[in-house]
């Protein structure tokens, strides 16, 4: 019987790979998948930094600083908005692969759902911490002070935030069937980080806006990263935002994703 | 000896259904496929071939009946490498090389083959650095059986692999499949192209409306249409005593037409023209083309089904 069967490996021994697919290989072509992509990495590295130099001109003003929205603050504000163009970006790829047909291709494959997720909010992630470091780069260089640990802290959390918006990339990847998602997306991540407070306080917004803050998914991934530097009080609803966004998103991404699968 | 993956059949489909809103697309199949087999799933567009291979593959699910293939699911073969497609609706990045889009794809097998081997059985070695998006429909055709030929799986499932293909095309990518199933490797492809089920297969499954309309040999197949046609104007025409002259495979009544497929032409003449009333009676002879469309076309399933299907046929 094994005469008739082709290969090196006979049929009984063969094996499905382990941790369903994943692995560094995969990982290393997405990363260079991504770098290929230009407008992708100019726009989550150059947009940020940008966003920061005109702020730096209105901190000028003294507007800011008089209301303890120190330059420190708006650098954090910021960089959790690199993070989360980013990692949406970067999760929002997966709608380039539906529409040629990738997903599909894959699915022919051994490779698990679970194991291309995770490589998918990897390289988000990736992304995602990339923005932040070039963002605190230029912080230091424009001489933002804060104490070592909190540069840390802060870059960490609001790197952290690339999970939350991760999660949203792909639900809106799966979503929006575009090869233009981001551009659909860019004024919706706008929204979420003016009434979030990324890069003004909340107290300056109108009132009705202020209402909403609180419901915006960046809410409380700023408020949180931001905290290790203005101190105060913890607010457990900052975190709740987080659980709840993240979950919320992955489990809408989960859910097409699953239709997208039994569509065949 | 059963339990071991090795011995079962490469592919068991039985009464398997799968319907689309209001579509049968799939309206009872049973099909068995040993390893080893080259065969072809032979029909017109609509006929069921996609629909079946995909449940082959795991791709969608049967509403009814089983499909095992190499004695277990679809998806556990695929997990292990055992199956493998070339579809003609799986997609490539086009912003990856040739190679990458073979290693990033043999990096989710357990134990690929390697990955120059593949490139240079697949004939795509000089395309190794160019960017997917830049190769042809042929060439792109040529990466995705590279993508296939990976796993070195059992089966491999081919689903109008040389749509799109010039003549050239089509004929090197055949017998880059041929040369690579000569070492035993199980292949199903589905076509449209009646030549390219008579070349390349050496069984012939037709479908039609999704359903096995015949199956056998490329001979026997061809010799479903070796008979003639008689057609005659006859009121009240007993199927029955038509149906068990010798040599007739169909009979078909339409109003107070009869249409009978047979073998022996001369012998229902005969009958009809000496024990019946009927009149107009005209012979005709088909070749395979109208085998095929006779087989295949939209109209009511003639009664060579359940025989034909069985593959006594011939």
């Amino acid at each position: 019987m094994s005469a008739k069967v082709p290969g090196t490996v006979p049929l009984a021994e063969r094996q499905a790979p382990p941790m369903g697919g994943f692995n560094l290989t995969f990982l290393s072509i997405e990363v260079r998948r991504l770098v290929r992509n230009r407008r992708t990495v100019m726009v989550t590295l150059v947009v940020p930094v940008v966003l920061f130099l005109l702020f730096k001109a209105n901190r000028r003003s003294g507007a800011l600083e008089g209301i303890g929205f120190t330059a420190g603050a708006t650098m954090i504000g910021i960089a959790v908005y690199g993070a989360m163009l980013a990692a949406t970006s970067g999760g929002a790829m997966v709608s380039i692969e539906r529409a040629q047909g990738w997903s599909r291709q894959l699915r022919l494959t051994p490779l698990r759902p679970a194991a291309y997720i995770a490589i998918k909010i990897l390289v988000a992630m990736l992304l995602g911490l990339t923005s932040v470091t070039v963002v605190y780069i230029f912080g230091a260089i424009d001489g933002v002070q804060m104490a070592p640990s909190t540069w840390v802290l802060t870059g960490i959390l609001a790197w952290a935030a690339s999970l939350v918006f991760a999660s949203f990339g792909l639900f809106m990847g799966y979503l929006l069937p575009s090869e233009n998602v981001m551009q659909i997306i860019s004024p919706v991540l706008g929204v979420f980080s003016l009434l979030g407070g990324l890069f003004i306080p909340i107290g300056l917004l109108p009132s009705i806006m202020q209402d909403i803050a609180p419901f915006m998914p960046t809410y409380g991934v700023a408020s949180i990263a931001r905290y290790p530097l203005v101190g105060g009080s913890f607010d457990p609803t900052w975190l709740l935002s987080v659980v709840l966004w993240t979950a919320g998103f992955a489990a809408a991404a989960m859910i097409l994703f699953r239709r997208d699968t039994r569509r065949a | 000896m059963a339990d071991e993956p090795g011995s079962a059949a490469a592919i068991d489909l039985h009464n398997v259904h799968r319907t689309f809103g209001a579509i049968r697309a799939v309206d009872g199949i049973d099909l068995h496929l040993e390893l080893g087999e080259i065969a072809a799933l032979l029909g017109p567009n609509g006929a069921g071939k996609t629909t079946t291979i995909d449940m082959i593959l795991g791709l969608g699910r049967p509403d009814q009946g089983s499909v095992s293939v190499l004695g277990m699911s679809p998806s556990a073969a695929v997990s292990r490498g055992l199956v493998s497609a070339v579809m003609q609706t799986g997609g490539l990045l086009k912003d990856l090389t040739v190679r990458e889009t073979v290693r990033l794809t043999a990096s989710l097998y357990a134990e690929p083959r390697p990955v120059d081997d593949v490139l240079d059985r697949a004939g795509i070695t000089h395309l190794a650095n160019r960017l997917v998006g830049k190769c042809s429909g042929g060439e792109q055709q040529r990466v995705r059986f590279a993508l296939a030929l990976l796993p070195d799986p059992a089966l491999m499932a081919l689903d109008e692999p040389t749509a799109g293909m010039d003549v050239e095309g089509r004929r090197d990518f055949w017998s880059a499949i041929r040369s690579d199933a000569e070492r035993g490797r199980t292949v199903l492809f589905a076509t449209h192209y009646l030549e390219e089920a008579d070349a390349y297969a050496d069984r012939i499954i037709l479908l039609r409306q999704g359903r096995i309309v015949a199956d056998g040999t490329a001979a026997e197949v061809r010799s479903l249409s070796s008979g003639r046609s008689v057609r005659a104007s006859l009121a009240e025409a007993d199927k029955r005593t038509l149906s068990s002259l010798p040599g007739v495979r169909s009979v078909e009544i339409r109003g107070d037409r009869v249409l009978i497929q047979t073998m022996d032409s001369d012998a229902v003449a005969r009958y009809l023209l000496t024990a019946t009333a009927a009149h107009d009676v005209e012979i005709v002879a088909h070749n395979l083309e109208d085998a095929f469309l006779a087989l295949t076309s939209d109209e009511p399933a003639p009664a060579v089904e359940s025989r034909a299907a069985d593959g006594s046929a011939a």
